[in-house]
């Protein structure tokens, strides 16, 4: 097939309310020519019905009866597009309603971010806390969007001192000058999305979507050393396979190959991997995100919840983590309490022991917390019940993530982070605040 | 803290994804962890199945997870009476061939007996709520995996991949977790249960292009053939049982194709002439409906009409 190499691209839009992002996300799905007639005859039967003149873009993305009712996105929304070139997931998270809470979910799975300012706002208290969950979260790509910059008159004066400053942002949030691109844009009017504007004719940058279909992917993950949770034990035990074992799991970092020496934790036994096997046969290596079953040449006995791993650059194994939470449920952190915590594949015991300090969104520093209630961002130190082979989050997202469970009503506390994945030096000031 | 453990940056690295792991690998490789947490964390799962592409490209996904082993989950069959022939025969096929274990919940058992009364338009779709719940608590299965695909709909836009149902299965969109990275929290009380959707990122698109890099049968009615039908609501109905044609609803012979498969009396045939894999990926290229808005009547009722039955407990 042609078009067999495309790839995959998942990203995350993140904005205030009145940046325009339904109205971006809208066109992006328009002008990609993803959008199909019987979606846009319901969204303008929807939009007379509430007595609007011209269609309401944002409706093809809020889906749900009390969204439309109230005209706001309450929930990470899935959105798919596709070009030429490649195909992409697009998270789509709500910006005034617990932002960070769906914020940090789309951002947890999302290889680059864009962002959106309203041209005539510049980067506003609430871009700066984007960003910061953003950089927390490890996106390892960002894209400011200028929004509305028509209603500046197209004037590059605006966009360079909006994107000056956002670059600092960034830069302070860690993020290197090359992993951050401003674009200046009118969702409204579709400039600078799909087509190049004739109105900028100052900006030689590419549009949105030629940025996003073809901006490498990257993340440390790729070039980190080996880790694979073991997902399950495939025994087949049939006479084609009396005495077949593998070990099934997604390469969460690094690449595998047979004659690799590997470690499986927490046992710290050593072995070297035999076969890197798939339904379609043996692979000679794997990578990031394949789903593989790996055989081992030595009998051991390893179950669903170890971790295959490089044997030369192995995660530390520890039952004392310190951490990053984000909060994400309405009963507060209770230091003390008795939780699950679920790390790759295995799920264990753990206890909250101390709560050190807590993120104040608004001068991005770090305060003594009270308490930690939900879409607060706060340092732990966590007690496991068992050992778990973890990685620093900002060295390997895969490995250096974990959820707390309240285990009464199974539902997921926090988001967390091993260490301390949010590190801020010089932070600019604002150039201007705005809005009330 | 651990600050000397942190990177001060993030990482420079600039290796880059090989261009061989294609977006077809990628989302394979998601569906294939995710039918493994499953196996993982789950004691009674089941897969949905209507014999239609979606639910056929998940036994076909479920095999491969767990090859060279043989696949264990059971398939549930919920069957509205309202069947295209055609499709019976490929589902009981496909069970045999893969070894295959099958339930089928009749609605007409559900009917005979008074659980269920016959809707006056003659549609079943909505009738399959009561007996999918009811077969999920009477076979105890804790996890009940679907083909529902996220790009379908606005309210399965919104759905998570593993998403708790109540002990009355139904759907509450705003108690949803949220669900991070690929950690998956499927935690239930007793009674409760969790819907599964392996294949949410994938567009209709992908699945063609997938079943076609697979070799995947599928029942022939997703290829073009003559047929009888007649004009309902802007969709092509096949004539049957259901109620079809009414005064004023001539019958044509018209060469068409299914693109999805479920109740007879409200699954539209779209007119077509492709009897290929190609073709068909051509016309679903080129087409300018959804699969839904071309082919369901069911979810023409209102503009929360999915929500509201998802509410209900349906998938």
């Amino acid at each position: 097939m042609a078009d067999g190499t495309r790839d995959l691209l998942r990203f995350a839009t993140a904005g205030s309310v009145d940046d325009g992002k339904s109205t971006l996300v809208g066109r992006l799905l328009y002008d990609t020519k993803s959008v199909l007639a019987d979606q846009i005859e319901s969204v303008r039967r929807a939009s007379v019905d509430k007595g609007l003149a011209t269609p309401d873009l944002s409706l093809l993305v809020d889906g749900l009866r009390a969204e439309r009712e109230q005209g706001i996105t309450i929930d990470v929304a899935y959105r798919y597009f596709s070009t030429a070139r490649r195909e992409f997931v697009l998270a789509d998270t709500p910006g005034h309603v617990q932002y960070t809470r769906n914020t940090v979910t789309g951002a947890s799975t999302a290889e680059l971010a864009v962002l959106l300012v309203d041209a005539r706002h510049g980067t506003v208290e609430q871009t700066r806390r984007h960003a910061a969950v953003l950089a927390l979260l490890r996106v390892p790509r960002l894209v400011l969007a200028v929004n509305k910059i028509d209603l500046v008159s197209f004037d590059e004066a605006v966009f360079t001192a909006i994107a000056k400053g956002f670059t600092g942002l960034a830069k302070a949030l860690g993020y290197p000058e090359d992993r951050i691109v401003a674009i200046p844009v009118s969702a409204l009017l579709g400039d600078n999305v799909v087509n190049t504007s004739a109105n900028t004719p100052w900006y030689s940058g590419p549009t949105l979507i030629e940025h996003l279909e073809s901006v490498p992917v990257t993340s440390p993950e790729l070039d980190a050393p080996l880790r694979i949770p073991v997902q399950y034990v495939i025994r087949p035990r049939t006479s084609t396979h009396p005495d077949y074992r593998g070990y099934a799991g997604q390469v969460a970092a690094g690449t595998v190959r047979p004659g690799q020496r590997v470690l499986l934790l927490p046992e710290g036994l050593e072995s070297t991997v035999a076969t890197v096997d798939t339904a379609d046969g043996e692979l000679a290596e794997a990578g990031v995100g394949r789903s593989v079953t790996i055989l081992l040449a030595d009998d051991l006995d390893v179950a669903r919840g170890s971790m295959i791993v490089d044997a030369a650059d192995p995660p530390m194994v520890t039952d004392q983590l310190e951490a990053t939470l984000c909060w994400l449920s309405e009963k507060p952190l209770r230091p003390g309490a008795r939780l699950l915590l679920k790390h790759g594949t295995r799920t264990t015991q753990a206890i909250v022991s101390a709560l050190h300090d807590r993120l104040d969104t608004d001068n991005l520093t770090f305060t003594a917390p009270e308490r930690l209630k939900i879409n607060d961002i706060g340092r732990v130190s966590i007690r496991a019940a068992d050992p778990l082979p973890v990685d620093d989050y900002a060295n390997n997202r895969a490995t250096g993530a974990f959820l707390l469970i309240d285990p009464p009503t199974g539902n997921t506390l926090a988001a967390g982070l091993v260490g301390s994945p949010l590190v801020i030096t010089e932070l600019p000031t604002l150039p201007h605040r705005s809005g009330p | 803290m651990t600050a000397a453990l942190c990177a001060h940056a993030l990482s420079t690295n600039t290796w880059t994804r090989p261009s061989t792991f294609d977006a077809l690998d990628t989302l394979e490789s998601e569906a294939i962890h995710i039918f493994r947490e499953v196996a993982g964390e789950f004691d009674r799962p089941v897969i949905l199945f209507s014999g239609g592409k979606d639910s056929t490209l998940l036994v076909h996904l479920a095999v491969k997870a767990f090859a060279p082993a043989p696949m264990s989950f059971p398939l549930l069959h919920v069957d509205t009476g309202h069947n295209y022939p055609e499709v019976i025969q490929f589902r009981d096929d496909l069970v045999r061939k893969r070894g295959l274990r099958l339930v089928v919940a009749r609605v007409q058992d559900w009917i005979d007996d008074g659980r269920l009364t016959e809707r006056p338009d003659g549609t079943r779709n909505p009738l399959q709520t009561v007996p999918l719940l009811d077969s999920i608590n009477e076979y105890r299965f804790d996890a009940v995996l679907g083909g529902g695909r996220r790009d379908e709909e606005r309210a399965r836009a919104k759905e998570r991949i593993i998403s708790l149902r109540d002990a009355f299965g139904r759907w509450d969109p705003r108690r949803q977790r949220p669900e991070l990275w690929n950690l998956y929290n499927g935690r239930h009380a007793p009674g409760e249960h969790v819907r599964v959707f392996p294949i949410s990122n994938w567009t209709e698109l992908d699945v063609w292009r997938y079943i076609q890099r697979e070799n995947i049968e599928l029942p022939s009615i997703y290829y073009a053939h003559p047929r009888v039908v007649f004009r309902r609501d802007g969709m092509w109905l096949a004539q049957g049982p259901w109620g079809g044609p009414r005064n004023g609803e001539p019958l044509e012979l018209k060469s068409v194709r299914y693109r999805t498969v479920g109740d007879g009396s409200c699954t539209g045939a779209v007119e077509s002439t492709a009897t290929t894999l190609d073709e068909v990926i051509a016309e679903v290229t080129a087409s300018r409906l959804t699969e839904r808005g071309a082919t369901r009547a069911d979810d023409r009722l209102s503009e929360a009409a999915m929500e509201d039955r998802k509410r209900e407990g349906y998938f």
